[in-house]
């Protein structure tokens, strides 16, 4: 089988790449780029792409796949299949299922799941048992099962001592240690604390709360010389931070999510669930403070924290509603929309943000765009305008709270294990 | 207002309110047990006027009260707008009184329903005696007034407008088109 | 005369045409309960549902008595534990009872939000009976009735609000229609109980009782909640009550006139001395005959609406 894409922009600043030409694909591996004879079209499908970008594979670095325990809310397929349709190749996925991802059966199931998927999944075991923050969870047994990185997703690492050990025993494979980071005991809240929560009447979490283990991660961190990954960073103080530590040379590295560039706690005003996650939608000025660390590196990586919840769930009562919302399929558009259109960000950074960096800090190789190479491509085609609709969305979850809005820029198609999604469809290539 | 006669002008209607007067001090024989009581608004006025009449008469002050029949209307469903409540002032008990209820037009009937289901509330009269100053038929319930300034037979696309000092600048009762009501 | 909205979620942005014309409807009502008939047959034909998920006796059976004073059928719908545990939706339950083809629905909640919710899954009339943190409007527009009631006006006046303002719903709704009724509005607690932003709010805050005592005309007093405060935001009840607990002894000392009104239940010695709940200068009492007025007046002023 052989697959053309024609007058594509090939971008990948890892090789600096950055030409306007053909890339012919067979059988799933870069066959040749460039001046392509008439014989090469024989039999070929070819994909017109004048005006598109074709970039290494995205990859999201901080999925929820809610598969084991809530096979209702996505599974391992429907949340690679709206990755697919989101244009990643590669999804890190959190362990907070049920049960935890801190067994190697369950790193091995979920490989198992995806392995004939166009995406790749790679879990993210947990860094305690049943992440409770007491007893480590077996590591290195998860590692050699297929885990990249190690977290307690839902919550920090209970204790700055439980941390240490975490760091200190994943050096043994050069792991990275993903933190979300909240003080439990000023996380009560439903929204971020400050003039609207008191207007809402709605309890409050400070975004002190987030500097806090920011803070004592980065110290942890430089103490024992493990890599810390700080996930969906929120606050303007929490930026700084890691702004710090990275002047300090530390192996401190952050992703934003976006929500937490494109909305603020504003967007609250009507109790719509939707808007409820965690860390919490914040002000104007922390959303300054995350686009300018993502310009200027400061944030390493976007990633979606894609949370599918049941519709049932969602629609209850605020304070009782559980946090987060789906990320995959809107994630790409509002990079392009809110970041690269507006000039915060080349469309070099995306890709560095979205594609390299992230697989960098998870030890997983960069796809090349070069001959020889696995085919593992994202065909972005950044100037289409479309409607979010969450009736299309391919995630079995409907909770966005971007539905109906406007944004500039999707994918077109993704390649990887010699398969394409593209038109809404998988194909062999 | 589209004007098509004026029944009564100024001194028509001070010797109309004159004759009522006469009429239920007449038939109550004195004020000594009698409750005037004028439904808000006109007929608060035209109460207030039958009260002065009386104290010239009969050299008494019968007693007197406010009644807002708002919260007892039975058209809140049908009205395009929401009336207004006020308050209603009665301060003395009206248990075994004769009450003159007073209002200025007496029409479909379904107004003085109200009054009488407030005043129920209120206590329990001796009797309750109606007055207005102007009768222009149409009812809709079996009410007939004891006291009737004026018959004035109107057709159902006429309105009588009473139009007195206190509210309007002029003591006058015309026969009007009624508006047009689309 | 109608009000603007077809219902009463808060008193954050009511007008002040729609703040005074329930005020003014409540004068009527206040009328009414002095009748020996305390009744009117106005919603004759309105069902009205109590929708409680939070225990509030006082509340809920002051607007089931406005009900029935204005003749409404009543329903009442009590339940502590949330619909989470009960495995079924808050919408679900909400769907259940409209079925049965209620006209309002008078809701309280532990969880701020649940009103503008309500609006959205139902066509009934919403009133908002105190949600969460949030607001408690009706206990919001008494509290002014009986400031105007007792004091003839509440433009120009000085109210502060003394206690656990961070854990109050009366507060918020206290200080949104006070201050658009041209009032100023301030707090006065431990810092512990000031939420967060206040002042934007444009609310003066005082940190001794003493100095809210001697800047303010009236003081609306909040209920300390025992519960809620043990040990982590204040030391003790008895220390509270030292330093912020309203006694006649800190009103002589300071030789002021100053109206207090509490919202209830009141803890004696704590928020509040006795003397000064049984004393000259509250209205604790009218604010409760004040309620039922004003719920009066909100249910006839939105029940009646087109």
């Amino acid at each position: 089988m052989r697959t053309i894409l024609k007058q594509a922009l090939l971008l990948n600043p890892e090789q600096k790449l950055n030409q306007k030409n053909d890339l012919m694909i067979e059988d799933g591996v870069i066959v040749k780029i460039g001046s392509l004879k008439e014989d090469d079209y024989k039999s070929a499908q070819v994909i017109e792409c004048e005006n598109k970008i074709c970039v290494p594979g995205l990859f999201d670095m901080h999925v929820h796949l809610r598969e084991p325990g809530r096979e209702d809310e996505e599974t391992v397929e429907t949340g690679s299949n709206a990755a697919a349709a989101g244009g990643f190749t590669g999804v890190a996925c959190m362990p907070n299922t049920t049960p935890d991802i801190d067994s190697a059966e369950i790193v091995r199931f979920i490989k198992e799941k995806s392995k004939e998927h166009l995406v790749d999944v790679y879990p993210v075991g947990a860094a305690t048992l049943s992440r409770k923050g007491e007893a480590l969870s077996p590591m290195y047994e998860l590692f050699e099962a297929g885990a990249v990185a190690f977290s307690d997703d839902g919550v920090a690492i209970k204790s700055a001592e439980i941390l240490r050990n975490v760091l200190e025993y994943s050096k043994n494979f050069g792991a990275p240690v993903i933190e979300h980071c909240e003080d439990e005991s000023m996380a009560e809240g439903a929204m971020n604390e400050g003039l609207v929560s008191t207007t809402l009447g709605l309890p409050g979490i400070p975004s002190v709360a987030e500097d806090l283990i920011v803070a004592r991660d980065i110290m942890v961190a430089e103490f024992t010389g493990g890599k810390v990954h700080i996930a969906h960073i929120s606050s303007k103080n929490s930026v700084e931070l890691v702004r710090q530590a990275k002047k300090r040379g530390l192996n401190v590295t952050a992703e934003a999510a976006p929500h937490h560039f494109s909305l603020t706690e504003e967007s609250l005003k009507t109790y719509d669930t939707n808007y409820k996650m965690n860390p919490p939608l914040r002000t104007r000025t922390d959303v300054e403070a995350i686009i300018e660390g993502l310009k200027d590196g400061t944030i390493d990586c976007i990633a979606s924290d894609h949370a599918p919840h049941a519709i049932e769930e969602k629609e209850m009562e605020f304070i009782y509603a559980p946090n987060g919302i789906l990320g995959l399929e809107t994630q790409l558009g509002l990079v392009l929309s809110e970041l690269v259109h507006k000039k915060k960000l080349t469309i070099s950074q995306l890709v560095e943000k979205m594609s390299i960096n992230p697989r960098k800090i998870l030890n997983i190789s960069v796809p090349l765009i070069k001959e020889g190479e696995k085919a593992n491509l994202t065909v972005i085609d950044p100037e289409i305008i479309w409607t979010v609709d969450i009736s299309k969305f391919k995630s079995k979850a409907k909770n966005s709270p971007f539905d109906k809005r406007l944004l500039t820029g999707k994918s077109f198609a993704v390649i990887n294990k010699g398969k394409i999604y593209m038109n809404e469809s998988f194909r062999q290539i | 207002m589209d004007i098509k006669a004026k029944i009564i002008d100024q001194e028509g209607l001070n010797r109309t309110l004159t004759r009522l007067a006469h009429e239920i001090l007449e038939k109550n024989k004195g004020s000594n047990n009698l409750v005037l009581i004028g439904m808000r608004t006109r007929g608060e006025f035209i109460a207030e006027r039958i009260r002065e009449k009386i104290k010239e008469i009969d050299k008494s002050d019968p007693n007197f009260g406010v009644l807002d029949i708002t919260l007892y209307r039975d058209d809140f469903r049908t009205r395009l707008k929401q009336p207004e409540v006020s308050v209603t002032n009665i301060t003395i008990d009206l248990n075994d009184r004769d009450i003159i209820l007073i209002d200025d037009v007496l029409y479909t009937g379904r107004t003085v329903r109200a009054a009488l289901d407030a005043l129920m509330d209120l206590g329990r009269p001796n009797t309750i005696q109606l007055c207005v100053l102007v009768d222009r038929g149409h009812r809709e319930l079996p009410i007939r007034a004891d006291f009737i300034g004026k018959n004035i037979p109107t057709s159902i696309n006429e309105e009588v407008r009473v139009r007195i000092k206190e509210t309007d600048g002029e003591d006058a009762v015309y026969l009007v088109n009624a508006p047009n009501k689309n | 005369m109608s009000l603007s909205n077809r219902h009463l979620l808060g008193l954050n942005g009511v007008s002040r045409e729609d703040l005074q014309l329930i005020l003014d409807t409540a004068t009527t009502f206040r009328e009414v309960l002095e009748r020996p008939i305390k009744k009117v047959p106005t919603l004759q034909g309105k069902t009205i549902v109590n929708l409680f998920f939070e225990d509030s006796t006082r509340t809920r059976i002051s607007f089931e008595l406005a009900q029935k004073r204005l003749s409404a059928d009543t329903i009442n719908f009590s339940t502590s534990t949330s619909s989470v545990k009960k495995g079924e939706t808050f919408k679900d339950t909400v769907r259940n009872i409209e079925a049965m083809k209620v006209d309002m629905i008078v809701v309280r909640h532990k969880s701020a939000g649940v009103p503008q919710y309500l609006t959205r899954i139902s066509k009934a009339n919403i009133i908002n009976a105190g949600d969460g943190l949030h607001e408690h409007p009706t206990q919001g527009l008494l509290d002014m009735y009986s400031i105007r009631e007792r004091l003839g006006k509440i433009e120009g006046l000085k109210v502060c609000i003394v206690g656990d303002v961070a854990h109050s719903r009366v507060a918020l709704s206290n200080i949104f229609g006070l201050k658009t009724m041209g009032a100023e509005v301030s707090v006065c607690g431990p810092m512990t109980m000031i939420p967060y932003g206040i002042e934007s709010l444009g609310v003066k805050v005082y940190t001794t009782i003493d100095e809210a005592i001697k800047k303010n005309d009236v003081l609306n007093v909040l209920r300390i909640q025992l519960e809620r405060n043990a040990g982590t935001r204040i030391p003790s009840l008895r220390e509270y009550h030292n330093y912020f607990g309203i006694t006649t002894e800190r009103i002589n000392r300071l030789n002021k006139e100053i109206l207090i009104l509490h919202p209830g239940p009141i803890n004696r010695g704590v928020e509040i001395s006795s003397e000064v709940a049984d004393g000259p200068y509250q209205v604790i009492l009218d604010q409760v005959t004040n309620g039922v007025a004003v719920r009066m007046a909100v249910l006839y002023l939105l029940g009646t609406m087109h």
